[in-house]
């Protein structure tokens, strides 16, 4: 068994810094090793997005990024040993694993690739129903009859159990569907502490260095709130690296002379971040106990995190299905002194007045002033009079498409038939997008099974 | 003395359905008990007024020396329906570091200027 290994994040979204995994893997040295690199691609959203992709072209819907990252550390992560976890094979895992075979070819190295299947039941709603399983929608009870007929996508989230089963058959890349972001950096420790699947502390402990590692730099640095002015060359920010030992315990640190910061304060946001009830973090592999979280800063960027204890897991997989749920279209104007914000304000009226003489329905309208209160709303401390310039932006949401339509024709014309010294409005017409709405459930683990599949490159 | 959270907290926000969750952070560990006396759920749901149209929960997590507050009610319907600018709550965490809460001041003396310094509350008195 090693002594310890290094886990480092190489993408914390899809649409992140893309330099980042290439420095990571770069960077790599005998004084600032990495044995894995994990890549966090999925967002609720993203999934929904990927399905659409695929319906158009049977050979989409996965993180196209991920294969140029591939194909730009590929020799340096067989020279060195690295291998690659991440989620970015979304709603089809194989096609990403076949791309990258493609650029394996294209380089003349051999790779072992794992692909993680079964998390899409998009295609088996309905026996998973038949079967008694109802989906209902887990915050407010819901029946999925009532929006059945308008479901996206449908992904159950795995844990990191069928990923170490794709690192014992020696998978070197393992590409995964809807793979729960902690599991992407639990599972080689589990695969190499021999760690028991009942193990709850260990198993808490490498789900907690998941948190901390699945929003990239958000845990070394970056989006830091306090004093933010004294991070040092944000330009060049180290991703976060988890130095990982047997007992459970973890060192969080990144690559020497890279920018932000590694702290005791930096590590507690990103713990924080996005979390319930910090007693029950539940996760396919175990529940873990937030509050039992220790941290010892021991300096230079290194953050000891220990004392994890963690609760056996739940009999169900989360499940994340999206439908769509009518359309939505946003529009801006800018208004300058004098009298922006009174301006702005006309305006607003102005439209609501003509959208309604229009026979425009819509379930909300909302209209906010970017640059003045659009985010802390009654918080902010303004006077409106002294407000020299606005962005007024209007947003509509509803069933009714036809509404959506009328209100994108009904923004430009406020500049020439309301108030004065207004601009920037570009790009043309607001045009009505697909509001695609969530739907999280629960399912039994007996309901499905995930099918892991290695192979080499021929 | 009344002092901004800003000045001996920090924070960061996110987004669990219609809910924003807001972790805050004592920046030291003795401010961390004062914290948890006064910035309660009820003291958050009347700072959050107009904003936030749900319950406040509150869970505590003293090893961090920190709260959660999960705000319910707050994102316009969640991150991928909701029109509002900040629909993923990004920026509720600075919005909560604007609240004020009473400080005795014996801490605020004790307090080391390196790691917290006071200057806004001087210039105020």
């Amino acid at each position: 068994m090693k002594e310890k290994i290094r886990i480092a994040s190489g993408q914390g979204f899809w649409g992140d810094l893309p330099s980042a995994p290439i420095d990571q893997v770069k960077l790599a040295s005998k004084q600032s090793p990495i044995d894995y690199m994990m890549m966090d691609y999925l967002a609720e959203v993203t999934m929904s997005i990927m399905q659409k992709q695929k319906l158009r072209d049977p050979k989409a819907g996965y993180a196209k990024d991920l294969v140029d990252v591939i194909d730009a550390i590929l020799p340096d992560i067989v020279e060195k040993n690295i291998k690659v976890i991440t989620n970015g094979g979304g709603v089809n895992p194989e096609a990403c694993r076949d791309a990258i075979f493609a650029v394996a070819k294209k380089r003349g190295i051999p790779i072992r690739v794992g692909v993680v299947l079964g998390d899409n039941i998009l295609d088996d709603i309905d026996p998973i129903i038949k079967a008694g399983h109802p989906l209902k929608n887990m915050e407010n009870g819901e029946a999925l009859t009532n929006v059945r007929s308008r479901v996206l996508s449908a992904n159950v989230y795995f844990g990191a159990m069928p990923i170490v089963e794709a690192l014992r058959q020696g998978a070197q890349i393992v590409i995964t569907g809807r793979t729960t972001d902690t599991g992407l950096t639990l599972a080689p420790m589990i695969y190499e502490f021999g760690w028991d699947e009942h193990d709850w502390d260990k198993l808490a402990s490498g789900t907690v260095a998941g948190h901390i590692l699945e929003c990239g730099a958000q845990s070394s640095g970056g989006n830091f709130s306090a004093d933010w002015k004294s991070i040092k060359d944000f330009a060049n920010i180290g991703f976060p690296i988890a130095e990982a030992y047997p007992n459970g315990e973890f060192i969080i640190t990144k690559h020497p002379k890279t920018g932000g910061r590694v702290s005791r304060q930096t590590v507690a946001e990103q713990l924080l971040y996005e979390i319930g009830d910090p007693k029950e973090y539940i996760t396919p592999d175990c529940v873990a106990d937030f509050t039992s979280i220790h941290l010892e800063d021991l300096g230079k960027d290194r953050v000891k995190v220990f004392g994890i204890k963690g609760k056996p897991a739940t009999d169900f997989y989360k499940v994340s299905m999206s439908y769509n749920d009518g359309y939505s279209a946003q529009g801006n104007l800018t208004y300058t002194w004098p009298d922006a914000m009174e301006k702005a304000m006309v305006a607003d009226k102005i439209l609501r007045a003509r959208l309604k003489k229009s026979g425009c329905t819509f379930e909300e309208m909302r209209t906010e002033f970017l640059g003045v209160n659009s985010c802390h709303g009654p918080l902010t401390p303004v006077r409106l009079d002294e407000v020299q310039e606005v962005v007024v932006k209007f947003a509509v949401r509803g069933q009714d498409k036809n509404s959506i339509v009328e209100f994108g024709k009904n923004i430009a014309p406020l500049i020439l038939t309301g108030p004065p010294s207004v601009t920037g409005f570009a790009g043309g017409r607001p045009k009505p997008s697909d509001v695609v709405a969530y739907w999280p459930a629960l399912l039994r683990k007996t309901a499905v099974t995930p099918k892991v599949i290695v192979e080499e490159t021929k | 003395m009344k002092v901004q959270l800003l000045e001996i907290c920090h924070a960061r926000s996110g987004d669990k359905g219609d809910a924003a969750n807001v972790g805050l952070i004592a920046r030291e560990e003795k401010f961390y008990p004062l914290i948890r006396s006064t910035v309660t759920a009820s003291a958050v749901k009347k700072h959050f007024k107009g904003i936030c149209n749900g319950k406040v929960e509150r869970f505590e997590l003293p090893n961090l020396w920190a709260l959660n507050f999960l705000l319910h009610n707050t994102l316009g319907g969640g991150g991928t329906v909701s029109l509002k600018q900040d629909a993923q709550g990004k920026t509720i965490a600075a919005a909560l570091l604007r609240m004020e809460i009473d400080v005795p001041s014996a801490l605020t003396r004790k307090s080391s200027k390196k790691q917290t310094t006071m200057k806004s509350v001087i210039k105020k008195k």
